[in-house]
C-alpha cells in the first residue's frame, strides 16, 4: 500500500514525540518537533502529533491506544529511543488497540540525535528530518503476521560437563527427550578432575557423580559420548544435526566395564586430558573409574595394533569378546528443536609465561595439575608431593592472576582463581602443614560464603603477600636459596622487593575459551567474541540466549564462572528450551526477504551471500528461493540482486526510498526542493 | 652474498675491538657483506636520553638519515652492540608511530641538511641476521672444529630482547637464538636462567657495590650450572662481566674465573680460525684454559690447571624419575 | 602530607609552561613520548618485583607511580629511583597494563635534571659528561669519561681503578685520545636545533 502520489494520503498517522525526561528534551525542543509535524506533515497523513515525558510508561502507551481507537489511526510513528529498547513496547500497545503491530514505526531521536549532538538547534532540525522520514516510511508498511513454526520436542545439549548435565537433566525430568553429545569418552567435564570445590569443600566427584549416573540412566536422555557434532542445518524448532560417533573399537552391548583390557594393555601413555599431563593411562582406557558410560575407548594413535599391527592383548583377554578393531565411525542424524551449547573452557598454556618457569622448573605446577595431585584418585593418590613423586613440600607459593588481567595474555579476570587459590592454600595446610604463601593483586571473593572462606584461610595461617609475582627462578643468590625455587615479588604493602624461597609453586592459570571455539561457533551459526567466548544475546538481561533463535549457551563457554553460576545458567537454558517446547510453536518476526520469481533471472549472485544459509537455488526452474524461517532479514541479498527481484518485508525498496524522501524533507509542506537537506 | 649496512657503534672501535675483529674474520665465511654507515655518530647509549628528549632522537636520526642515503639494494642496518641496536630501532619505531615527533626531528635534521623518512631502513641485530638470514645450516656446514665438550652459558643481556616492539624476533624472557647457534657449533649449552638479566650497564660508574652485585649474580648463575665460559653479544655486558670480575671477586671474597667471550669469537673458533685473529687474548679473564677443551694450545702449567678444573666439576645430575614434566616446544631441537 | 605540595608550584625558567591545575601525573604523561599509559597503572607491583636494582632504590618503581598520582612532585624528583634504573625493560614487557615504565623513568630523569632536584648527583653528572664528548666529537670517549668522572666524584677510588685502566690500554681496548667524526659541525647544528625545539 502506498501513499497516493497526488499528495492526498490514504493513511491516518499518529505522531508521538518522547521527552525521555531530559535525555531527549534536554537537547531537542520536543514540543516544537511535535507541533511542526502537525503543521507541516498534515498533508502527508499526520492527523495528531503529541509530545509526552515518557512515552514508554503505561500512560504514554495509553495515549497511543486511545488515539488509535478514537481517531481511527492506521499508522503510528513514535520518535523516542532506539528500537532495540522499546520497539516491542509500542508494537504491543498498537496490537492491544487493534492495529497490526508492524504498522508502528520507531524513529530514534535519542541515540541518533540528542545523545550525539550538542548543538540544540541542529539537533532539533535533525529530529524533524528523522521524524519526516519515519512518517513517509510507515505509510508504505503493510500489515504482517509473524511466522509460526512448530517446535520439535527433542533437544540437543553439546558438552557433558556440569552445565550440560544440569540442562539435560532438567529438560529430561520435564518429560522431553534430550541428546547429550560429549567429545570425551565420559561425561563430567573439568569438574570431574577437581578434588574439592569451593567454598564448601565438597568433593567434586561426590556431588557430580550422582548427576552423572542420573544422566546415564535417564530414560529421556540419549548419551552420545566419544562423539562430535559435525553439521547443523535448520532453524529454531527444526534443526537437523549430524553427529559423528567416533569408533570406540568396543562393542558396548557386550562390554561389562570389567577393566581387564586396561589392566593388561602394554602401552602406557601420558594422559594429557584428564590427568593434565601428570599421570598415565593406557591405549585402551576409561578416563576415570566413575566414568559414565563405563565403556572404554581405544586411542587409535597410541594403540600398538593400529600403529604396528601387533599386540591385540585386549582382544585376547576380553571375557565377553567386546573388542572390535574393525569398528567404524557412525554418523547419526538427529532432529531437534533447540540446542544448548555447554562446551566449557580450556586453561591457559602456562608455558607461554617464561618468567614463571613452568615446563623448565620441575616443581612449578598449574592449577589443574595441582587438582590431580590433591585428588585421592589422582597419580599420587592424593599426596601433595613434588615432581619427584615422593617429597612433601615444606613451603608452597600460590600465584594468583597467571595470564589473567594481563594485556600480554588475557586482559580479563578469570573469576575463579582467587577462590581456587584460597582453596589450594587450605588443602595444602590441611594435608601437609606446609608454610603457604598466596601472591595476589586483589582478593576477589564476591559470592555467597566466599569471603567467609577467605577468613577461614586467614585463620589457618596462610601468609598473603600483595604483589604480582615478577619471576620464579632457581638461580640462587642469597643464603637459604640454594636448591629452592625463588619467588621474586614486590610486597607492595611494605614497598620492598622480596625473594621468597619455596619448594613448590602453584600457578592459578587463567581460563580461556576452548581452542576450537571459533569453528564451533561457525558450526552452530552463532558468534564468538575476539577472544573466543560465545556471545550472549545481552550480557545482563539475556545471558543464556544467543542471537540465533533456538541456540542457547550455558556455563564457561559464555565466559569464566564458578560452579554455582554454571549450574544456574544450565538451569536457565533448560527453562528457555522448555518454554519453547511447551508452546509447541514459536512466532518468528516476519522481517524476511523473499524472491519475486517472475523477476529472478537465475544469476545466483545472492546464493553465496547469505550468512544464514537461507538461500537455495532450484535448478529445475532456475530460480532462487529464500527459506523464510532461516532468513534473519539482514538485507544482504536484497541489496545484491541486480534485477531488484528480492525485497524485504519491512525494508522494501519503496519503504527505504520513501524514508529517504522524508529525511531530505522533500515532502514537507512549504519546503522548496533546494532547502530540503537538513544540517 | 647478502649485503647489509653496518652501524658499528663506539664500543666496537676499541673497548670491544675483539667483537669487531671476530666479525671481520668470520663474515666472508658465512657470506655476510657489510658496508659501514659513513661518518656515523654515537647512538647516545643510555645517557643522551636521560638529559634530552628530542635531541636524543635527533642524534640517532642523523645515523638513520645517513644510512638512508646509502640504501642501495639493502634496507637493513645491522648493529652488533645491543644498546646501539635498541636506540636505532626504538627511535625509528617512535618516529613511525608519532608524526609530530618525526616532524620535529626532521626540523632538527634539516639544520644539518639531512632528512629521514621513518621506516626507510630496518634495524636488526647481528645475531638475528646470523641465525635467521644466514641460517644455521650454513653455519653448520662451515664448522671444522666442533666445540664439543665446551659448556657455554648463553648470555643475551637485556637490550637485545626487550622492549618488544614490532620487530620482535625472539622471546623476550627466554630467547633461544644464540642457544641454537651454539648448539649448531657443537657446544653444550646450559639452561642459563639469568640469560636476559641486566649486567647493570653503567652502574659501575654510579654505585660500585650495586654494580658488583648485579655482575656477581650473573657469574654465579653461570657458575652454578658449571659453565666453562659465558658467551655474549653486547660490548657493555662483556666489559662488565669480564673487566670487573676481579673486583667482584675481591668484594665478595669469591673465586670466579669465568671467561666472557663474544659469540662471533666462538663461531670463528668452530670455523677453525686462530684465536688471535678473533681477538682472543684481550679479555681480562683468560679464555684459553676453557678453550683448551676444544684443542686450543696452552702452556703446560696452565693446561694442568685446566684439567683439574674439569675434574672438579661434578657429574651432571640425572633428573629424578617421578611425575612427568610438561613437554616444551623446543624439546626436539636440532643439535640436542 | 601538607597542602603546600599540592598548590601551584613555581617553575624554573626552562621548564615547559603548564596550566595552574595540571596534575603531576598529567605533566609526566605529556613529557613522555608516545602513549605511556601511566594512568592505567593498577599498582600490582610487577615492575618493583622485576627490577634488578629495586633493592637499592629509595622507592620501587610502583611506589614512584603512586607518588606521582598523589602529586608528590618534589619527593619523586628527589628520589634516586630513576637513576638506579638500568634500562633493562623487564618492567615494561611484564607490566599487565602495558605501561611504558622505562620511558617514564627517562622522563623523570630529564625533569629532575632540569629542575636540579636530584639529590644524588653522580648519575646525572655521568650522563652530562658522556654527552659532552658526543657534542664535541660525535663519539663517546671512555678514557676521558672515566677519568673526569672519577676525579670529580670518587677521587679516592682512582688508584684502585688504575690496574683495570692499564689493562684496557695494554689490551688495546681503550684509546688515550678521542676520535672526532668528519662532519662534526653538521651534528652540532642538528643537536643545537633539536635542543632549541625542546625548550620552545
Amino acid at each position: 500500500m502506498s501513499a497516493q502520489t497526488n499528495g492526498q494520503p490514504h493513511e491516518r498517522i499518529g505522531v508521538y514525540v518522547c521527552h525521555c525526561g531530559s535525555n531527549i528534551a534536554g537537547v531537542i525542543d520536543v514540543e516544537e518537533v511535535a507541533q511542526w509535524a502537525a503543521d507541516k506533515l498534515g498533508h502527508r497523513g499526520v492527523v495528531i502529533a503529541r509530545d509526552y515525558k515518557f512515552m514508554c510508561s503505561s500512560l504514554g502507551q495509553e495515549l497511543i491506544e486511545r488515539d488509535i481507537v478514537e481517531l481511527g489511526l492506521t499508522r503510528v510513528v513514535v520518535a523516542a529511543c532506539s528500537p532495540h529498547l522499546h520497539e516491542q513496547t509500542f508494537r504491543t500497545a498498537c496490537a492491544r488497540a487493534g492495529l497490526n503491530r508492524y504498522l508502528c514505526e520507531l524513529v530514534s531521536i535519542r541515540e541518533h540525535a540528542s545523545w550525539v549532538h550538542t548543538d540544540k538547534r541542529a539537533a532539533t532540525e535533525k529530529a524533524k528530518a528523522l521524524l519526516a522520514g519515519g512518517v513517509e516510511r510507515v505509510a508504505q508498511h503493510a500489515p504482517l503476521e509473524p511466522l509460526r513454526v512448530p517446535i520439535h520436542p527433542a533437544t540437543l545439549v553439546v558438552g557433558g560437563g556440569i552445565a550440560g548435565i544440569q540442562a539435560a537433566l532438567e529438560i529430561a525430568d520435564a518429560g522431553y527427550p534430550v541428546y547429550l553429545v560429549e567429545r570425551e569418552p565420559s561425561i563430567g567435564g573439568h569438574m570431574a578432575q577437581f578434588d574439592k570445590t569451593f567454598p564448601t569443600m565438597d568433593c567434586a566427584a561426590c556431588i557430580l557423580t550422582p548427576r552423572m549416573v542420573s544422566v546415564g540412566t535417564h530414560p529421556n536422555i540419549t548419551l552420545l559420548t566419544w562423539s562430535e557434532v559435525t553439521d547443523v542445518k535448520g532453524y529454531v524448532g527444526n534443526f537437523t544435526v549430524t553427529v559423528r560417533r567416533k569408533a570406540r573399537y568396543i562393542k558396548t552391548d557386550l562390554c561389562t566395564g570389567c577393566g581387564i583390557c586396561q589392566d593388561k594393555c602394554p602401552k602406557k601413555v601420558i594422559d594429557d586430558v584428564f590427568e593434565a599431563g601428570l599421570g598415565y593411562r593406557k591405549a585402551v582406557y576409561t578416563p576415570f573409574p566413575q566414568a559414565v558410560p563405563k565403556y572404554p575407548v581405544i586411542d587409535y594413535d597410541n594403540c600398538i595394533y593400529f600403529q604396528k599391527g601387533t599386540c591385540r592383548a585386549c582382544e585376547k583377554l576380553c571375557p565377553t569378546e567386546a573388542i572390535d578393531f574393525e569398528q567404524q565411525d557412525e554418523y547419526l542424524t538427529l532432529d531437534v528443536g533447540n540446542i544448548v551449547l555447554a562446551t566449557g573452557f580450556d586453561v591457559m598454556d602456562a608455558r607461554r609465561i617464561a618468567q614463571y618457569g613452568y615446563g623448565r622448573l620441575a616443581n612449578v605446577f598449574t592449577s589443574l595439575e595441582f587438582e590431580r595431585l590433591s585428588n585421592a584418585a589422582g597419580p599420587t593418590n592424593g599426596r601433595i608431593v613434588l615432581r619427584d613423586g615422593v617429597t612433601t613440600p615444606q613451603t608452597v607459593g600460590i600465584i594468583h592472576c597467571v595470564g589473567s588481567r594481563d594485556r600480554n595474555f588475557n586482559n580479563y579476570c578469570s573469576a575463579i582463581c582467587c577462590m581456587q587459590s584460597l582453596k589450594f592454600a587450605h588443602l595444602i595446610k590441611e594435608r601437609t602443614g606446609a608454610t603457604v604463601y598466596n601472591f595476589y593483586i586483589d582478593i576477589r571473593t564476591t559470592a555467597k560464603a566466599y569471603d567467609e572462606f577467605y577468613q577461614h584461610v586467614l585463620e589457618e595461617g596462610t601468609i598473603f603477600v600483595r604483589g604480582r609475582v615478577a619471576e620464579v627462578t632457581d638461580a640462587a643468590r642469597l643464603p637459604g636459596e640454594e636448591g629452592k625455587l625463588i619467588i621474586q615479588v614486590e610486597d607492595t604493602l611494605v614497598g620492598r622487593q622480596r625473594r621468597i624461597p619455596v619448594d613448590m609453586v602453584v600457578l592459578s592459570v587463567g581460563l580461556e575459551p576452548r581452542r576450537d571455539s571459533q569453528e564451533v561457533a561457525k558450526l552452530f551459526g552463532i558468534s564468538c567474541s575476539a577472544n573466543g567466548w560465545i556471545i550472549e544475546k545481552h550480557p545482563k538481561l539475556d545471558p543464556v540466549a544467543t542471537m540465533t533463535e533456538g541456540v542457547f549457551v550455558a556455563g564457561c563457554a559464555q565466559g569464566p564462572k564458578d560452579i554455582p553460576s554454571t549450574v544456574a545458567q544450565g538451569a536457565a537454558a533448560a527453562a528457555r528450551v522448555l518454554a519453547h517446547i511447551q508452546q509447541k510453536e514459536i512466532a518468528l518476526e516476519p522481517i524476511r526477504a523473499s524472491v519475486d520469481e517472475t523477476k529472478c533471472s537465475g544469476c545466483r549472485i545472492c546464493n553465496n551471500l547469505c550468512p544464514f544459509n537461507a538461500i537455495t537455488f532450484h535448478e529445475d526452474r532456475m530460480v532462487t528461493e529464500i527459506n523464510p524461517a532461516l532468513c534473519q532479514g539482514c538485507g544482504t541479498c536484497v541489496a545484491a540482486c541486480p534485477a531488484g527481484a528480492i525485497s524485504g518485508t519491512v525494508f522494501s525498496n519503496d519503504q527505504v526510498l520513501a524514508q529517504l524522501e522524508g529525511l531530505l524533507l522533500r515532502t514537507v509542506k512549504g519546503m522548496q526542493l533546494e532547502e530540503g537537506v537538513p544540517a | 652474498m647478502p649485503k647489509y649496512l653496518f652501524y658499528p657503534g663506539c664500543s666496537l672501535q676499541r673497548s670491544a675491538r675483539p667483537y669487531q675483529d671476530s666479525i671481520n674474520a668470520v663474515k666472508e665465511l658465512i657470506g655476510l657483506e657489510l658496508e659501514d654507515v659513513r661518518d656515523w655518530n654515537c647512538c647516545g647509549a643510555t645517557e643522551y636520553v636521560a638529559i634530552h628528549h628530542l635531541a636524543a632522537h635527533a642524534l640517532v636520526g642523523r645515523n638513520l638519515a645517513l644510512a638512508a642515503q646509502q640504501v642501495d639494494g639493502t634496507r637493513t642496518v645491522m648493529a652488533a652492540c645491543s644498546a646501539c641496536y635498541l636506540n636505532l630501532a626504538k627511535t625509528d619505531s617512535y618516529l613511525r608511530a608519532d608524526a609530530d615527533l618525526a616532524e620535529q626531528v626532521n626540523t632538527a635534521l634539516a639544520a644539518g641538511g639531512l632528512h629521514y623518512t621513518p621506516g626507510t631502513v630496518r634495524v636488526r641485530h647481528l645475531l638475528d641476521i646470523v641465525v635467521n638470514d644466514i641460517g644455521l645450516d650454513t653455519i653448520k656446514s662451515r664448522v671444522v672444529r666442533p666445540l664439543k665438550g665446551l659448556r657455554v652459558a648463553p648470555y643475551y643481556g637485556c637490550m637485545i630482547a626487550r622492549p618488544d616492539r614490532d620487530n620482535r624476533w625472539d622471546n623476550v624472557e627466554h630467547p633461544v637464538a644464540m642457544d641454537r647457534l651454539m648448539k649448531a657449533l657443537g657446544a653444550e649449552v646450559i639452561d642459563f636462567p639469568m640469560k636476559t638479566h641486566c649486567c647493570g650497564g653503567h652502574m659501575t660508574q654510579i654505585n660500585l657495590p650495586v654494580a658488583f652485585e648485579l655482575i656477581r649474580r650473573l657469574i654465579h648463575g653461570a657458575d652454578q650450572y658449571q659453565a666453562d665460559l659465558i658467551v655474549t653479544l653486547c660490548p657493555m655486558c662483556q666489559l662488565n662481566l669480564d673487566a670487573y670480575q676481579a673486583d667482584v671477586n675481591r668484594y665478595f671474597n669469591t673465586d670466579y674465573r669465568l671467561p666472557v667471550v663474544y659469540f662471533t669469537q666462538l663461531v670463528g673458533l668452530a670455523f677453525g680460525l686462530e684465536p688471535d685473529r678473533l681477538g682472543l687474548g684481550k679479555e681480562f679473564v683468560d679464555a684459553r684454559p676453557a678453550l683448551s677443551r676444544i684443542g686450543i694450545e696452552l702452556p703446560p702449567a696452565e693446561a694442568a690447571e685446566a684439567e683439574a678444573a674439569v675434574a672438579r666439576r661434578a657429574r651432571k645430575q640425572k633428573a629424578p624419575a617421578g611425575l612427568p614434566m610438561p613437554r616444551m616446544p623446543n624439546d626436539h631441537e636440532e643439535g640436542q | 602530607m601538607d597542602d603546600a605540595s599540592l598548590s601551584v608550584r613555581e617553575t624554573s625558567p626552562k621548564s615547559p609552561p603548564y596550566t595552574a591545575h595540571r596534575s603531576f601525573l598529567e605533566e609526566v604523561i605529556e613529557a613522555t613520548p608516545g602513549d605511556s599509559r601511566l594512568g592505567m597503572c593498577i599498582q600490582c607491583g610487577t615492575c618493583g618485583g622485576s627490577c634488578p636494582s629495586a633493592a637499592d632504590m629509595d622507592h620501587t618503581p610502583r611506589q614512584i607511580f603512586a607518588m606521582i598520582r598523589a602529586d608528590m612532585r618534589e619527593q619523586v624528583l628527589r628520589s634516586n629511583t630513576p637513576w638506579y634504573c638500568v634500562s633493562c625493560y623487564y618492567c615494561t614487557v611484564r607490566c599487565p597494563q602495558e605501561v611504558h615504565i622505562t620511558d617514564v623513568m627517562y622522563t623523570l630523569k630529564r625533569m629532575a635534571i632540569r629542575e636540579k632536584l636530584y639529590d644524588d648527583s653522580t648519575a646525572p653528572d655521568f650522563s652530562q659528561t658522556f654527552i659532552g664528548y658526543i657534542e664535541n666529537y660525535g663519539r663517546s670517549f671512555e678514557f676521558g669519561l672515566a677519568t673526569r668522572h672519577n676525579l670529580r666524584h670518587r677521587p679516592f677510588q682512582l688508584p684502585a681503578m688504575v690496574p683495570m685502566g692499564l689493562g684496557m690500554l695494554t689490551k688495546g681496548r681503550m684509546d688515550l685520545t678521542p676520535h672526532r667524526i668528519e662532519n662534526i659541525e653538521q651534528l652540532q647544528k642538528i643537536l643545537a636545533r633539536a635542543i632549541e625545539l625542546e625548550v620552545s
